[in-house]
């Protein structure tokens, strides 16, 4: 009742929202068409390309692309190439997904604690993460090359053939390289998180006898765990886009395909090759496992909160 | 704590900044020696080693004026597009009641977690093939052109501001455009900072799109001509690993320059925001 009568008595707050409402939507409709345009669009269109006979046509050209069911899928799983790549990115995310979790907490759980120097350790953490691949690959070729300067520290220890043209070596320090430029974004979701932590856990934990390596456990690692979640799973995602690092450290996926990652077999299939279907298919196939290790993760890491 | 624990938390420190920070640091010793010296002496600047050689030879191989050009039409593109649908979208998100307000926020976190992989074949097709625009600055642009974590970070901090201060101005009739533009982007502007030195690293350093949508080397942004110079041409050269390493601090440079001078808008809390929503 009280909300008819102060609509009818001032025309204003009725006039107001209404009018806003058209202007949310407008202010809104670039952003929208832009998501629906380079997302939800292409995102059913890649499936659909995956069940079709699909190929590059001449523009303007109209051909025929009949649906082929499972055929895609069937080409793309059968060929080892996919098959390995599909290893190689799980050798991946099995040795930078673990390390980055830790590493990035215990540094930022270091970070947290100290006043002096504070600024410079958190430019210095982040400065590869903002740098890119392309630039950074070049330093790691020259420190891991035959007679690079780790090879040199390393004397009789150094892997024979070298780190990146090593059949065993190269995913894992590709899985190195990437861990190592990614860490500071997490450390920074880290340090987001450990503001949250309340004091008066850490006083109490204290107070109870824990030392500082109890309470990093009791309660900085349940208290970051929203924090972890997602970690988790943005390094999955990143892990499962794997292509600049295999294309340039180890020149296209060797040694022997060795370090190739699916999607830099989806760039070879679909563009080298000219069969976008069968990448399209790899593409979906690789969300779909990705997807299932995230709700994996999620189940086992993300608690009840 | 005692002091054990507080000398080891400055060792794990120091370590991981010296790890952090050394291959820079080797980056520029190598990009100015003469000939490549992988030993642990190399490591140290030698005086009679130094030249500026390999950044003729590398601007010699990929022009890098063009190519910083380009990498700076394809970011400032972006940045554009970002500032100006973002910056609605955010005010319309925090400030504006309208139906579908919440399915475009829960679209836009959505949104961070598409895996790119799955688009670059229809985005190919479509942009490439269908639209034409392939060797073409819109078509590089167009996938990136409004940063979604930029959207988040605008309605978040729009959000705080109270609302007391539009509806005063509301009243005296002042037009929504003009509560964006004179009041609420004024208040937001470290915002602002932080949303662009995030999109700047986006397409700044972009490989992948950029090189498959880009054949012509006169329109490649630098990410993509010095992969394709470490990919294809380092093997002629005569020191492909200081040529290689003085067009990598080329291509670097401005990114660590602008996030040294504007660190302290790149903190946690923004960047928690802006990814959890």
């Amino acid at each position: 009742m009280s909300t008819a009568t102060t609509a009818s008595t001032t025309t204003r707050p009725r006039h107001r929202p209404r009018r806003r409402g058209v202007l949310g939507l407008l202010f809104s409709a670039p952003y929208l068409v832009f998501v629906l345009a380079v997302f939800a669009y292409p995102l059913g269109y890649s499936v659909w390309i995956a069940f079709h006979d699909f190929f590059f046509a001449a523009p303007g050209a109209v051909v025929e692309r009949p649906f082929v069911g499972l055929d895609n899928f069937v080409t793309a799983l059968t060929d080892p190439a996919v098959i390995r790549s599909f290893g190689n990115v799980g050798i991946f995310l099995l040795i930078n997904v673990p390390l980055t979790v830790v590493l990035s907490l215990v540094l930022a759980t270091a970070l947290n604690k100290v006043v002096r120097f504070r600024t410079f350790y958190r430019v210095a953490y982040y400065v590869p993460y903002v740098t890119a691949s392309v630039a950074v690959v070049g330093v790691w070729l020259f420190l891991f090359n035959g007679s690079g300067l780790v090879n040199q520290l390393l004397g009789p220890l150094a892997p024979d053939p070298s780190w990146l043209i090593n059949e065993a070596w190269a995913m894992p320090t590709i899985a190195l390289f990437v861990t190592w430029k990614g860490l500071g974004f997490y450390i920074l979701l880290y340090l987001a998180a450990l503001q949250g932590v309340p004091k008066e856990l850490y006083e109490s934990a204290s107070t109870d006898g824990a030392g500082a390596v109890r309470s990093f456990f009791t309660v900085t690692v349940p208290g970051v765990r929203p924090a972890t979640v997602l970690v988790l799973l943005v390094s999955t995602v990143t892990g499962g886009n794997l292509f600049t690092e295999p294309y340039l450290l180890t020149g296209g996926g060797g040694p022997n395909g060795a370090s190739a990652s699916p999607v830099l077999i989806m760039y070879q299939r679909g563009l080298q090759q000219g069969q976008p279907d069968v990448a399209a298919a790899i593409g979906v196939v690789l969300v779909i496992l990705v997807l299932i290790i995230a709700l994996l993760q999620n189940r086992f890491a993300g608690g009840r909160d | 704590m005692s002091r054990f624990q507080t000398t080891l938390r400055s060792v794990v420190l120091a370590l991981g900044a010296l790890v952090f920070l050394f291959p820079f640091y080797y980056m520029v010793v190598g990009s100015l020696q003469t000939e490549p010296d992988p030993t642990v002496a190399g490591a140290f600047p030698n005086p009679g080693n130094l030249t500026g050689e390999n950044y003729v030879q590398i601007n010699e191989r990929i022009n890098l004026a063009q190519g910083l050009l380009n990498s700076g039409i394809f970011t400032g593109g972006v940045l554009l597009g970002t500032l100006v649908f973002g910056l609605l979208a955010g005010y319309a998100l925090a400030q504006l009641q309208w139906r579908g307000r919440g399915v475009t926020f829960a679209l836009a976190l959505l949104v961070q977690v598409v895996p790119f992989q799955l688009l670059i074949i229809p985005l190919y097709v479509l942009i490439a093939r269908d639209y034409g625009l392939a060797d073409n600055f819109l078509g590089m642009i167009l996938p990136f052109a409004i940063n979604s974590t930029a959207v988040i970070i605008f309605r978040q901090y729009f959000l705080q501001l109270p609302r007391e201060l539009f509806e005063a101005a509301r009243i005296d009739g002042a037009s929504e455009l003009k509560l964006l533009w004179s009041i609420a982007i004024p208040l937001v502007r470290p915002a602002i900072i932080t949303a662009v030195l995030l999109t700047f690293i986006g397409p700044w350093n972009e490989f992948l799109w950029p090189f498959l949508i880009t054949k012509d080397a006169s329109l490649q942004p630098l990410a993509v001509s010095l992969a394709n110079y470490i990919s294809n041409v380092a093997a002629s050269a005569s020191n492909p690993f200081g040529a290689t390493l003085a067009g990598a601090v080329v291509l670097a440079a401005p990114v660590v320059v602008l996030f040294i001078v504007f660190q302290r808008y790149f903190i946690s809390t923004n960047i928690g925001s802006g990814v959890k929503g």
